[in-house]
């Protein structure tokens, strides 16, 4: 199978713009599969340039409160794997340019066959995976057969990746650098802009690959200030909580919960536009 | 020969990548994986320091009391008819549990890493009293995260843990019990990772700490095969212990797991009976093989690999996994894994008391169970030992409950 090239596209073009690209999280089935699917599908109108979906897990453990009650809301209404890959498919019969990277946990994979998933995945139209659970030591499990099956295999770095072991993480790295951009979980806050700048620039040192920055970047000023260091700026847990803002009190969507979400996204991409002002 | 370069060892696990067979591995956010390996690296110097070990030596007999004995339940082996049962009296160790002799092995290690924070989770709060314990006894300060549903249901030793100095906080994701604090230890791990040492109670966990623990608990098994030589000549006939994450029965396995005319017997939280969805907590029996908390084991989960939540009257069982090494022994089949429900383990606990003088815990007495139904099985002359893993002060409260006495 050809591999996908939808990821370096994308970036490339970004960059031709001289600005960072927006990737958008979203929990895939959040906070019901009809919703999430119009979340989903007007992700790129609203100005998002990647979209990580989400696959829920019931123990997502590098999470913060926002996105494993974003997992477990999806999970109740009656999710599944397979339900994340019909997103997709609906999703491409729309758009064929904007990178998919299914973002999760290994088990649910696992249970699956990973075989089998790599190939239904990229079926799917799928770009990429990112696996928190699956670190470079495990590259046996999921990362070699994902590669084989033309998937990009998008690798966490984090501030506790030293040089030493940097080139270890990003020797199977495909797509893109996801750096961490605090030692914490999802939707924590961003110690320093500057520190994250220079783990940035030395991360390029070791790779040719797009680096994107994530964990922590709320507002547009935060994503227009990460984006001058970073060729990609990750917005996950304020789009959830802008989604469960628009619930009703039994966490269900309302009229305003698709708009709630694409309102943000238009804010974070009128951000990364002038970042490089 | 070193048994442990014997090429057809059981005890020769974990190989360099921290499996045992498939199991285990390091299943981990890369935040913590240079973390992992730092430990790793730690452990491998402080296993071959003799400073170390002979720290750890003096503290397990003046502090934890060890060795621990050997008793002949005399009473008990008569009730039953047939083999001569022994309890490896774990019960009476410092803080009242086997979890202390992993606690006093890891706060070792804390301490010659120069970390100044503890974090750990507990179930039934056994362990959470005994990294309390070393942590006051250190100084070290000590965050315990704990199931609200357990903090509810083992009360006693929450009080018991803030005593001793420890920070107790209530997890309420999921069903509020050792799982949820696991992953909220861990949560905790990746945002402190510079000044804080995880130490893991049961042997469970990413690649070192399944290992790690084994060794720090295997001092159980070794104690047994001495003094049972001693007590009643040559090997007991069968070993017997409870399994949640299984720390006790690896402990007191591992020694004798060379010993193919040993019989090692598992007893795994039954719960409601295996035939009740979601209504127990036998990984082994009545899970399939998965990944979570960093290693490949058998868990319970659901057809889409999401993990159940599990059942078990005892707080400590009550964990959807178990400890990636008695996944491998289940396969190889060396260990027979059997399930224990609530009312046989309620029965165990009052026959003990009954005939013995001796509350155990709920986890022991699922143990004990198992004991139960294999002694009249097995010929006069024969014996079992017991790991009686902990004492069951703590569940006082909950068998009054089930047995319709409010306290």
């Amino acid at each position: 199978m050809t591999k996908s090239t939808r990821i370096k596209q994308r970036f490339a073009k970004c960059a031709a713009a001289d600005r960072p690209a927006l990737v958008t999280f979203i929990s895939a089935g959040d906070p019901d599969l009809k919703t999430a699917q119009s979340i989903m599908d007007g992700l790129p109108g609203a100005g998002a340039d990647l979209i990580e979906l989400g696959m829920p897990f019931s123990d997502p453990m590098a999470d913060g409160p926002s996105v494993e009650a974003a997992g477990h809301r999806a999970l109740t209404a009656g999710h599944t794997l397979q339900k994340t890959l019909d997103m997709v498919k609906s999703f491409r019969t729309h758009d064929d340019e904007t990178p998919v990277i299914l973002m999760g946990y290994y088990n649910p994979i696992y249970q699956r066959g990973p075989e089998t998933f790599v190939k239904e995945a990229r079926e799917a139209g799928v770009d990429g995976l990112i696996i928190v659970d699956l670190p470079a030591e495990e590259d046996d499990e999921l990362c070699l057969p994902a590669l084989a099956a033309g998937l990009n295999f998008i690798r966490l770095t984090t501030p506790t990746t030293d040089e030493k072991r940097l080139p270890k993480v990003l020797q199977n790295t495909s797509g893109f650098v996801y750096y961490v951009s605090m030692k914490g979980i999802t939707g924590g806050a961003i110690s320093s802009h500057t520190a994250v700048g220079e783990a940035v620039r030395a991360i390029k040192e070791h790779t040719e690959l797009p680096v994107a920055v994530g964990f922590g970047i709320k507002t547009a000023e935060d994503a227009a200030l990460i984006g001058r260091d970073a060729d990609g700026v990750v917005v996950g847990t304020a789009l959830i909580n802008a989604l469960v803002a628009s619930l009703d009190d039994n966490n269900r969507a309302t009229g305003t919960s698709v708009e709630a979400v694409h309102a943000l996204v238009r804010e974070l991409a009128a951000g990364v536009a002038r970042a490089r002002d | 020969m070193n048994q442990q370069f014997k090429s057809n060892s059981l005890k020769n696990g974990p190989d360099e990548n921290g499996r045992f067979g498939i199991f285990g591995g390091r299943f981990v956010a890369e935040t913590l994986m240079p973390l992992i390996l730092e430990l790793e690296e730690a452990y491998t110097q402080a296993k071959s320091d003799p400073a170390y070990l002979k720290e750890l030596g003096d503290l397990n007999a003046h502090y934890t009391g060890r060795p621990s004995p050997l008793y002949f339940a005399e009473r008990m082996s008569a009730h039953l008819g047939g083999a001569n049962i022994y309890f490896k009296r774990e019960e009476l160790n410092h803080t009242g549990s086997h979890k202390l002799n992993n606690c006093l092995g890891q706060i070792l290690l804390a301490k010659r890493m120069g970390r100044t924070r503890i974090i750990a989770e507990t179930g039934a709060g056994q362990h959470g009293v005994a990294t309390a314990t070393v942590c006051a006894r250190f100084g070290l300060s000590c965050v315990i995260y704990m199931g609200a549903t357990d903090v509810e249901r083992q009360a006693p030793n929450v009080f018991r843990m803030k005593l001793l100095g420890a920070e107790v906080k209530p997890v309420t994701a999921g069903a509020g019990t050792l799982k949820d604090a696991m992953n909220e230890a861990l949560r905790d791990w990746v945002s402190n990772v510079d000044d804080t040492y995880y130490l893991i109670g049961t042997a469970a966990g990413p690649h070192p700490y399944p290992e790690m623990v084994r060794d720090f608990q295997s001092v159980i098994g070794t104690e047994i095969r001495e003094q049972f030589a001693k007590k009643a000549g040559g090997l007991p006939d069968a070993l017997v212990a409870c399994i949640g994450g299984g720390s006790n029965a690896i402990g007191t396995f591992h020694e004798f797991l060379d010993e193919p005319e040993v019989k090692l017997y598992g007893a795994e939280a039954g719960g409601h009976g295996l035939e009740v969805e979601n209504g127990h907590a036998a990984s082994m029996t009545g899970g399939r093989p998965g990944i979570l908390h960093g290693n490949r084991t058998y868990l319970l989960q659901d057809d889409d690999g999401q993990i159940l939540e599990g059942h078990s009257i005892s707080a400590g069982l009550d964990y959807p996994g178990v400890g990636p090494e008695h996944s491998f022994l289940k396969d190889s089949g060396r260990v027979t894994y059997v399930p224990i429900t609530d009312a046989e383990a309620l029965e165990a606990f009052q026959l003990c008391a009954q005939l013995e003088g001796i509350l155990p815990a709920l986890e022991s007495a699922h143990g004990l169970a198992q004991v139960i139904k294999l002694a009249p099985t097995m010929e006069k002359g024969q014996s079992i030992v017991l790991c009686l893993s902990g004492r069951g002060d703590k569940d006082v409260e909950t068998v009054g409950r089930h047995l319709g006495v409010p306290l």
